[in-house]
Parts: C-alpha cells; structure tokens; sequence
C-alpha cells in the first residue's frame, strides 16, 4: 500500500484520533495509546479563565512533541470564522501550518457547507496552511479541493456523530480511485467494521472522534479499530476476490467418494 | 479601564500589558494564542503590548474535540 504521507510527514498509523466527548482526560490518552495513532484532532476555543490554577491542559497530556496536533474548525459555519480559527491555532501550536478545515451548514446536520468550505480553502492554502478538509462524499467537489490545494481530502462516510457508517461506498471508491492526495474517510464511522470497510475501498485512512469516545468501554474501542483499520488496509492491498451470485466450489470436483 | 476579555466586561488598572494581565489571572503561556481586537499578538510582545479602554481580547486555547 502506498505510504501516508501528509506535509511531508510519513504516518504508519492511518487512524486519526478525536480528543472530543472522553470522560476525563486520563481516558482520552489511554485511547489515544490504545489505538497506535499519531495524529490527533483539537478544537480550538476561548479558554475558561476561571480555571484552576496549574490544572492540565489536553496538550500537557497529548504532547505536540510526541504527537501531531491537528488544530480543527469544528464549530465554523462560515468561512470567516474558519480561517480565523485556523491563524490563532497556528499561533498556538507555534507556527504549525497543518489545519483541518470544517464548515458547517447547520446545527441539526453537521452537514459540511461545501460553499463555505471551498472558499475557506482559498484563502487558506494562499496563505500557506496546508489543509485537511473535511466535506462531503461528492467527487466532484473533493476534485475541486485537490485542485485548489488541499493537502488532504476527507469525505464524510455519513453525518458526525451518527455511526451509520459509510452511506455511500461508491461516492467514496470514486473519490479515492481520482485522487492524488489522502484520501481520509472522516465521520460516520460507528463501530469497527465501518473503519475495515473504508480502508477495503481503499481509502488512506479513517478519521474518528464519537465511535471511541462513546463506546462502553472506548480504550478497548480504540484497540478495535486500530485493527480495523489495520486489516482492511492489508485486505485493500491483497486484492478481494469478485463477488459472483452462484456458488463456486472451494474443493476438487473430481475424486468424491460416492456411488453414483 | 473596562475591556472585554473572552466576551465578558472586566476592569484592569490603565496602561496594563498582556503579561500582566495573564500574570493576575494566573493564565499560562505555554498553549494559547491572544487576539486583540481581531488582531493575533505573537506571545514575544506580551510583555510590551499595553491594553486600552474598550480593548475586544480572546485567549483560547486548545480542548478535546474531534
């Protein structure tokens, strides 16, 4: 399977973890070492200024030193909003330029604004983000992204949060067989099988956040779905067998014992 | 003074810098970024970088989300 290469960077693991929706932040390193990534989604938000002096940040946890931040605009519904985001984040994570983009249209869906999106991803690649954009499982749109620079295209399986997993297998097969960037499945993914699936239709990896986080128990979740995705990668690269509607016989026709 | 820090009303001695501001509200440093009025401060200003009346700031910083 072709290496996962984003800004440069060579990534074995090709799940992207969430840090959202844990119970504490003890539970969320725990997943986040259970499930091998090395890249994990923030959000970026005013800081609770009445907060207890020395309690720890998510990033004294998850350290920028051992694992790449991945700050997103989760929350934007506008495009202004959006690049906004992205420039304090960079300034946060001194100077980093990696940034996933997410527009929302509405509250109720979370479905992308691909509108907002595409113009977001102007302005940001101009001005030198690179950028892993989260939209929706239209191909034509997704080429648009590649086409304006996005370093990474990450079509929805179904809406965030939801667990339908992926709705439109192929949407997402025609989005990976045009593409000449990463390809990353990103929300929808409901249990383990979601992430093999998308990783057999050949995708560069999954993106999750609820399907961890909201598991009975999420570290064994998250040890899940690096298997998932593990083995649906090794599958994909295998090559899967055609799909026939009549039986086809795994045994030697000839030499049965029988007596007719 | 009267600012608006993180969207709430909130009074400060004139002339304070950023530093100080953090200083009082015993904010670390490390993991947030400061915008004034819009504008991002890089944090080597924020010892000289002085507040005035009416100043919009936002720290934020980064939280769990996916």
């Amino acid at each position: 399977m072709k290496k996962l290469i984003i800004d440069n960077q060579e990534y074995k693991s090709r799940l992207i973890l969430g840090t959202g929706k844990y119970k504490d932040f003890e539970e969320t390193g725990k997943a986040v070492e259970a499930s091998g990534c090395e890249m994990v989604t923030v959000a970026i938000r005013r800081l609770n200024i009445g907060q207890d002096k020395g309690s720890p940040s998510l990033l004294d946890v998850i350290s920028p030193d051992k694992f790449t931040i991945l700050p997103n605009t989760a929350g934007c519904y506008n495009s202004e909003d959006a690049v906004r985001t992205c420039e304090l984040a960079s300034e946060l994570l001194s100077g980093k330029t990696l940034v996933k983009l997410e527009v929302l249209s509405d509250s109720k869906t979370l479905y992308p604004n691909v509108v907002e999106t595409l113009k977001a991803s102007e302005i940001l690649v101009k001005k030198g983000f690179k950028v892993m954009v989260y939209t929706t499982d239209d191909p034509v749109v997704a080429k648009e992204l590649e086409k304006i620079g996005c370093a990474c295209i990450m079509p929805l399986g179904s809406a965030i949060g939801s667990g339908l997993g992926i709705i439109n297998e192929f949407n997402i097969r025609e989005i990976v067989e045009n593409a000449d960037v990463p390809i990353i499945v990103d929300a929808g993914v409901g249990t383990a099988s979601d992430a093999c699936i998308a990783m057999e239709l050949g995708c560069d990896g999954v993106l999750m956040n609820t399907a961890i986080a909201c598991a009975k128990n999420p570290i064994l979740m998250a040890s899940a779905m690096k298997h998932a995705i593990e083995a649906g990668s090794k599958a994909y690269e295998a090559g899967r067998i055609e799909k026939t509607l009549k039986g086809v016989a795994s045994s030697p026709k000839d030499g049965v014992i029988t007596d007719d | 003074m009267n600012i608006i820090l993180n969207n709430e009303s909130d009074e400060v001695h004139d002339g304070i810098t950023i530093k100080e501001l953090l200083d009082d509200k015993k904010i670390h440093t490390q993991y947030i970024a400061i915008e004034i009025n819009k504008k991002i401060i890089p944090k080597s200003s924020y010892y000289k970088f002085e507040l005035k009346e009416g100043d919009k700031i936002e720290i934020i910083t980064a939280i769990g989300g996916g």
